[in-house]
């Protein structure tokens, strides 16, 4: 379950050992990625803002949303945007990740920008040093939380961005400093699963104390053009917890978009769905009812498959057997006490008679 | 001007007054060598600038004004007058070809001057950038995608800061090799409506010349919702216009 993970980024990592960290991966043909890592973002912000978690604050690290965006988002969930700045910082790597506006800027082709600098806001204008990048984040974050003990929670919107612009090893250390680092409680990033290869989503999922993949309700192919309207409103949640004992949860709800929230249900309705999608469309009903499935459990069944405790007993015409079952004596009823081997016992007619003769034994007949 | 809507029209609410948050689109319309998507382009010139609160700037990189002045001229539209109104901008790309060490510099200023357009103008209009198409801007990059996918990331921040909308082309079918097949999906992903249009299944007909699908990937309106939808119709291409009809409404 989502809120599950979402419990876990909360309550964040144990004294000595590393952050909590989360991977979301999603592909085109169910592209609600940045759908599900809103609602955690949002989830997480609502306990940290109200003090209910491990971390006091949060660092939004954003590649394809910009600021006004997540401001949007929290007006929307209702967070009170004045008190934003007790508990966010937003290191925005979407308008100027390269720096072309500020040498734009200095050879004097564009004026300045007419947006007033917010206090929740840093611009990073070279996404291409991470070590850099790096020292923000832990700017940043040690200016919501201070140094000491206190820690906050990295959100990173598109890892895939990051790996864009430099290179998965560096991007990986990157992650692996940031779990390190004794502030921090808990990290969780959004991957496009189709834009890298195996061995790129490998590595982000063996660092993650959790992978949740964002996949289409059915994995047909989505030629027809109902499924794909369907893959546009509805998916499923595969998510897998490591425990801090080894042990590894694995969780499968579905999920709806319903106005502008994600709603999460339970997987066995969405079984059925698929299950009874797989049952040929006919015109004669081959659902059984309650009150069908229910006569039919009380059905009794012929004596080989009654598998009742006594044994088979089969009358095979022998009088002279009388036993008592169960104390009770019974006559009609006889053991068959060859029940184990078998044996053919076979009285012959007529001594004279050579077996298979030749003649017709009705030539006797006199009509 | 009361032109009747086309079912394309209808689907694409962009300069919808129910919801002026949705001002500042990304559109990718991406085509294949059977059906090809200029008509997609073609409309949409002419529905931006039939509206005078629009500006449309064209960055053009696979044909001469020329060429778009006479079928526009078919459609009943005279480019060579908003342009002279000042209501169409023209950048004339063909002959554009960075150095090899100075790609990132040649985009970067065409940048600056897309930048500085719409600076100029966004403050009492809308503004529309075209970009045809984004296969051919790689080829003038000299292949470097990198860049190319650089350079619409900067354009995708003008929609957020100008509210201006975004409309480009790229040629589905010539990544379908190796690492570049990443290329359309980079673009899916950052566009928020994306344009088909495929063959059908069925092969050539004489009555339907192909299928349009349309998946919008919806915005947070101001409900609140985020709508996304998808639609998918078939259109002809007639001599003047194009018709659009769902699969079997046609006699």
């Amino acid at each position: 379950m989502a809120d599950a993970v979402c419990r876990v980024l909360r309550d964040g990592a144990l004294e000595g050992e590393h952050a909590t960290s989360l991977t979301i991966n999603d592909s085109v043909s169910s592209p609600f990625g940045p759908t599900v890592f809103d609602y955690l973002f949002t989830q997480l912000s609502s306990f940290i803002s109200s003090s209910k978690s491990q971390s006091r604050g949060i660092v939004l690290v954003t590649f394809s949303r910009s600021p006004s965006f997540t401001a949007e988002l929290l007006k929307n969930r209702g967070f009170d945007i004045t008190k934003s700045h007790e508990w966010l910082r937003v290191l925005d790597c979407y308008t100027d990740p390269l720096g072309w506006k500020e040498r734009l800027r200095d050879r004097g082709v564009i004026k300045a920008p007419v947006t007033e600098a917010s206090v929740n806001v840093s611009v990073c204008k070279d996404v291409r040093n991470l070590d850099d990048l790096f020292s923000q984040i832990l700017a940043l974050g040690k200016g919501l939380v201070g140094d000491g003990k206190n820690r906050f929670s990295v959100a990173i919107d598109s890892l895939t961005e990051m790996i864009r612009h430099t290179s998965l090893s560096s991007v990986a250390c990157l992650l692996s400093n940031l779990r390190s680092y004794a502030q921090v409680s808990s990290i969780f990033w959004l991957l496009h699963s189709d834009l890298h290869d195996m061995k790129a989503i490998a590595a982000f999922e063996y660092m993650s104390s959790m992978v949740a993949n964002v996949k289409p309700l059915t994995s047909e192919n989505t030629d027809k053009f109902y499924l794909l309207e369907q893959s546009y409103k509805r998916g499923q949640f595969h998510a897998s917890l490591k425990r801090r004992n080894g042990r590894v949860r694995i969780m499968r709800e579905e999920f709806s978009i319903e106005n502008s929230l994600i709603k999460f249900t339970s997987m066995e309705t969405g079984a059925n769905a698929v299950a009874q999608s797989l049952v040929p469309k006919v015109q004669f009903n081959l659902q059984l009812s309650d009150k069908e499935r229910s006569d039919r459990a009380k059905v009794v069944l012929p004596f080989e498959h009654q598998e009742t405790e006594k044994s088979v007993q089969i009358y095979d015409g022998r009088k002279s057997d009388l036993h008592e079952i169960n104390g009770v004596p019974f006559d009609n009823l006889k053991k068959n006490e060859d029940s184990g081997r078998g044996e053919i016992i076979y009285f012959r007619d007529s001594d004279d008679e050579m077996p298979d003769s030749d003649e017709d034994p009705d030539d006797d007949l006199d009509i | 001007m009361n032109r009747p809507a086309t079912l394309l029209d209808d689907v694409l609410t962009l300069n919808d007054d129910d919801e002026p948050t949705q001002k500042g689109r990304l559109i990718l319309v991406e085509d294949c060598v059977e059906t090809s998507g200029a008509f997609v382009l073609h409309h949409l010139i002419k529905r931006f600038l039939s509206s005078s609160d629009n500006i449309v700037l064209f960055v053009a990189f696979s044909h001469p004004f020329s060429h778009y002045d006479r079928i526009l001229r078919k459609m009943g539209c005279n480019l060579a007058a908003q342009r002279e109104n000042k209501r169409l901008l023209f950048f004339d790309m063909l002959m554009l070809e960075c150095p090899d060490d100075g790609v990132e510099g040649g985009l970067i200023a065409l940048y600056g001057n897309i930048y500085k357009a719409v600076e100029v103008n966004s403050s009492n209009k809308n503004v529309t950038i075209m970009i045809d198409d984004i296969s051919l801007l790689e080829v003038a990059a000299n292949g470097s995608t990198k860049d190319v996918l650089n350079f619409m990331h900067y354009c995708h921040t003008l929609t957020t800061q100008f509210g201006c909308t975004i409309i480009t082309v790229l040629h589905e079918d010539i990544y379908s090799s190796g690492d570049e097949f990443t290329f359309p999906l980079q673009m899916e992903y950052l566009a928020d409506i994306t344009i088909k249009t495929e063959p059908l299944i069925t092969g050539l007909a004489a009555d339907v010349h192909g299928q349009l699908t349309i998946l919008d990937k919806g915005t947070i309106g101001r409900s609140g919702s985020m709508k996304g939808k998808i639609h998918n119709f078939r259109y002809k291409i007639k001599e003047n216009n194009v018709d659009y009809f769902y699969p079997g409404s046609r006699a």
